[in-house]
């Protein structure tokens, strides 16, 4: 018996979640637009300044495609941060003191993350801890981790192949132009972003083809609904806890390339990054709602939001974390108001 | 046996329990390294001042035990935590500091204004922000580790707004009846200020809790906000009350750290002090999960936390590397209170018994 009703309801949430993701589209088009009519002297026109966002949170945006993933099934992971700050310093410790090969540390990384992930995946899923908590726990471990490996600012030393990787240029063939002195500026990419753009793409494609991602979607809608369409919902919330911290030590191999060290206060403040990434990219916090194309312009947002503060440079960086969180404080509203609505309707 | 089972199934048993654990860890050290075997427990008066571990303790858990009155009923009541307490502590020392010095000035020998205006604006602010988490949670019914999320990412963002991006400081020493901004973080006779001011904070909460019904109401919000709604409680307003008090604790914290250092240093004061709270109020025996809770219990989870730290000090760990051991420990005691975890318990000992049972038949 299906009702025609159901179809018209359907659409109707449909469209309240496009909604959400065409006004963050449209809010970093805005964003940028007024950067580049208030800095276009500064540079903020050029392809490159784009660019820059996208190699400085390159890193980020591996982050973000995990959190989506958990956040999907109504979790969250706030160890991500830490979880980064102890692969940067495995990989820069690694190299110049241990003198271990790149690629073996780059395996031990993912490795590491696998691990972690499984770890926090049975407590959450299996024991039924509350995620946030978990995580927690998790993020005080590796923090402290880092702190045990290393208390230094160890850097990645310059002979290895990880920094060769680090500096390759990977020019596009278009967007150039002629600076002050007439030399042509190509514009580049680094290795960090094609690792990020690659990934973004795999998760989205997996979120929408495959069982493993609709489940993540049946889970977070109703976790009862979909152990009766027999789902196994304990081993599927444990699955996006280990896809989130493998997609972070991914992460991590990327801000290593960019930051090229590692340090005990490294990537502080990351996953709130990322969590307003996601959430700012439409995805619901109780879950069931969200993709990471959202989040990849939640990622953007964020970057755009420090590049502007940047390129004042008379502002305070703190301004960059107030604007990220109005940002986030602004689309939480939204979110709680088109809920509220949606009850008062039934 | 059963006595046994009696005890560990108190209300007060889990965070007694590791108190008592930390002494024996204590006094197994420092007869490990030589000193004598009670040097945790002896207190001494050195230039007129109480002195000695234990009296260390309790000086510099009072924040935390500050922060886990206001950490309980916040999570009794919404069933989730206000991870915001760390930033807004430092946001309420920064704004204090900021009045009392005048804005852009980074260092003071007298204050601009009176000293209770700036104690007043910092409890203020304490009781603003808890006002905003509230609203949120209460009547957005967004998720309360989510919308604490915001003020945890902008307040102390916002604090060093306040301070310019500058360590404030104020050098106003207490000497003979004019009060210094010192006082708060310092000693008033031989007794360190934070202890008093813990102590008064717990007694007035306690004494709110036996002599009217607001514990029950929250405890009943807890349990289940929907009937105690139909039951007649506004159970909003007493959700958004309690996140204003955890505020306001967090603003006495702020005051109490900022005066320690007298000055307002906007990235340090309030550290991991929410997840310090949050373990806090695990330990005591709370339930995370919302509904009935036991203020005692948080308060001594706060100082067995703190303990746990003076001792890992007192062993030569870093201050970077003791979350490590932080978060095995979070990790031990969250694990042992899952359901899933104890009904794996249960079902051991009933095959224990089953087993013995047969046995005893066979026989």
């Amino acid at each position: 018996m299906k009702k025609p009703e159901n179809a018209v309801k359907e659409r109707r949430q449909l469209n309240g979640n496009t909604l959400l993701l065409l006004i963050t589209i449209a809010l970093f088009i805005v964003m940028y637009a007024v950067g580049c009519v208030i800095y276009a002297g500064k540079g903020f026109t050029h392809l490159q300044n784009f660019l820059n966002i996208l190699i400085t949170n390159a890193g980020l945006l591996c982050v973000a495609c995990g959190m989506t993933c958990v956040m999907l099934t109504g979790g969250i992971d706030i160890s991500v941060g830490a979880l980064i700050a102890m692969d940067c310093m495995l990989l820069a410790v690694g190299m110049s003191e241990w003198g271990m090969n790149p690629i073996l540390l780059c395996i031990l990384v993912l490795v590491i993350g696998v691990v972690f992930g499984m770890f926090q995946g049975f407590c959450v899923g299996y024991l039924e801890i509350q995620p946030f908590i978990v995580s927690m726990a998790g993020m005080f471990f590796c923090r402290g981790m880092t702190a045990v490996i290393s208390t230094d600012q160890v850097s990645v030393p310059s002979d290895s192949l990880f920094y060769t990787w680090a500096n390759a240029k990977i020019t596009l063939p278009f967007g150039g132009y002629y600076n002050k002195k007439g030399i042509l500026q190509v514009p580049y990419i680094r290795v960090g972003v094609v690792i990020a753009l690659a990934v973004l793409v795999i998760i989205f494609l997996v979120l929408r083809y495959t069982k493993f991602g609709r489940s993540l979607y049946a889970v977070g809608g109703s976790e009862q609904s979909a152990a009766m369409m027999g789902l196994d919902v304990k081993k599927t919330k444990m699955e996006a806890y280990v896809l989130s911290s493998f997609l972070c030590s991914i992460g991590g191999i990327c801000y290593c390339l960019n930051t090229m060290a590692g340090s005990v206060s490294q990537a502080t403040g990351l996953e709130m990054d990322a969590i307003a990434s996601s959430v700012i990219g439409g995805t619901l916090l109780t879950g069931g709602v969200g993709n990471v194309i959202g989040s990849f312009f939640g990622v953007l947002i964020n970057g755009t939001i420090s590049s502007l503060v940047k390129t004042n440079g008379k502002l305070l960086s703190s301004w960059a974390n107030i604007a990220t969180a109005a940002l986030l404080c602004f689309f939480i509203v939204l979110q709680s108001v088109f809920a509220l609505l949606k009850d008062r309707k039934k | 046996m059963s006595r046994i089972r009696k005890i560990t199934q108190m209300k007060l048993f889990l965070p007694i329990f590791c108190m008592i654990l930390v002494m024996c860890i204590n006094v197994v050290a420092d007869i490990a390294m030589g000193k004598a075997a009670w040097s945790f427990f002896t207190i001494s008066i050195k230039n007129g001042l109480l002195y000695g571990r234990i009296i260390d303790v309790l000086n510099r858990g009072s924040e935390v035990a500050i922060l886990a009155i206001g950490m309980t009923l916040v999570v009794s009541a919404s069933a989730g935590t206000d991870i915001s307490v760390g930033s807004v502590m430092s946001l309420c020392a920064c704004f204090c500091c900021m009045l009392l010095a005048g804005y852009g000035v980074s260092s003071t020998t007298s204050f601009a204004m009176p000293l209770i205006v700036g104690v007043l604006g910092c409890l203020l602010m304490g009781a603003l922000c808890g006002a905003f988490n509230g609203t949120l949670v209460a009547y957005l019914n967004v998720q309360p580790m989510v919308a604490t999320l915001i003020l945890y990412s902008a307040a102390r963002a916002i604090g060093l707004l306040f301070c310019n991006n500058l360590i404030v400081y104020i050098r106003v020493p207490t000497s003979g009846l004019s009060i210094g901004y010192d006082i708060f973080g310092g000693y008033i006779g031989p007794i360190p200020t934070p202890i008093i001011i813990a102590a008064v904070c717990v007694a007035v909460m306690t004494i709110v809790l036996k002599k009217t019904a607001f514990g029950l109401y929250v405890q009943s919000v807890g349990i289940n906000r929907k009937a105690s709604r139909i039951a007649g409680l506004n159970s909003q307003r007493l959700i958004l009350l309690c996140y204003i008090i955890c505020g306001l604790c967090a603003g006495i914290a702020g005051l109490v750290a900022s005066s320690r250092i007298t000055s307002a240093d906007a990235n340090n004061i309030g550290l991991n002090y929410e997840m310090d709270a949050i373990l806090a109020v695990a330990l005591g025996g709370n339930s995370l999960g919302g509904g009935k809770f036991n203020l005692a219990g948080s308060i001594i989870g706060a100082y067995t936390i703190q303990a746990i730290t003076t001792t890992m000090y007192n062993m030569g760990v870093s201050s970077a590397q003791a979350p490590v051991f932080k978060g095995i420990i979070v990790i031990i005691i969250v694990v042992i209170q899952a359901p899933p975890f104890k009904e794996f318990l249960a079902k051991q000992r009933a095959k224990r018994q089953q087993a013995s049972g047969k046995e005893a038949a066979s026989v």
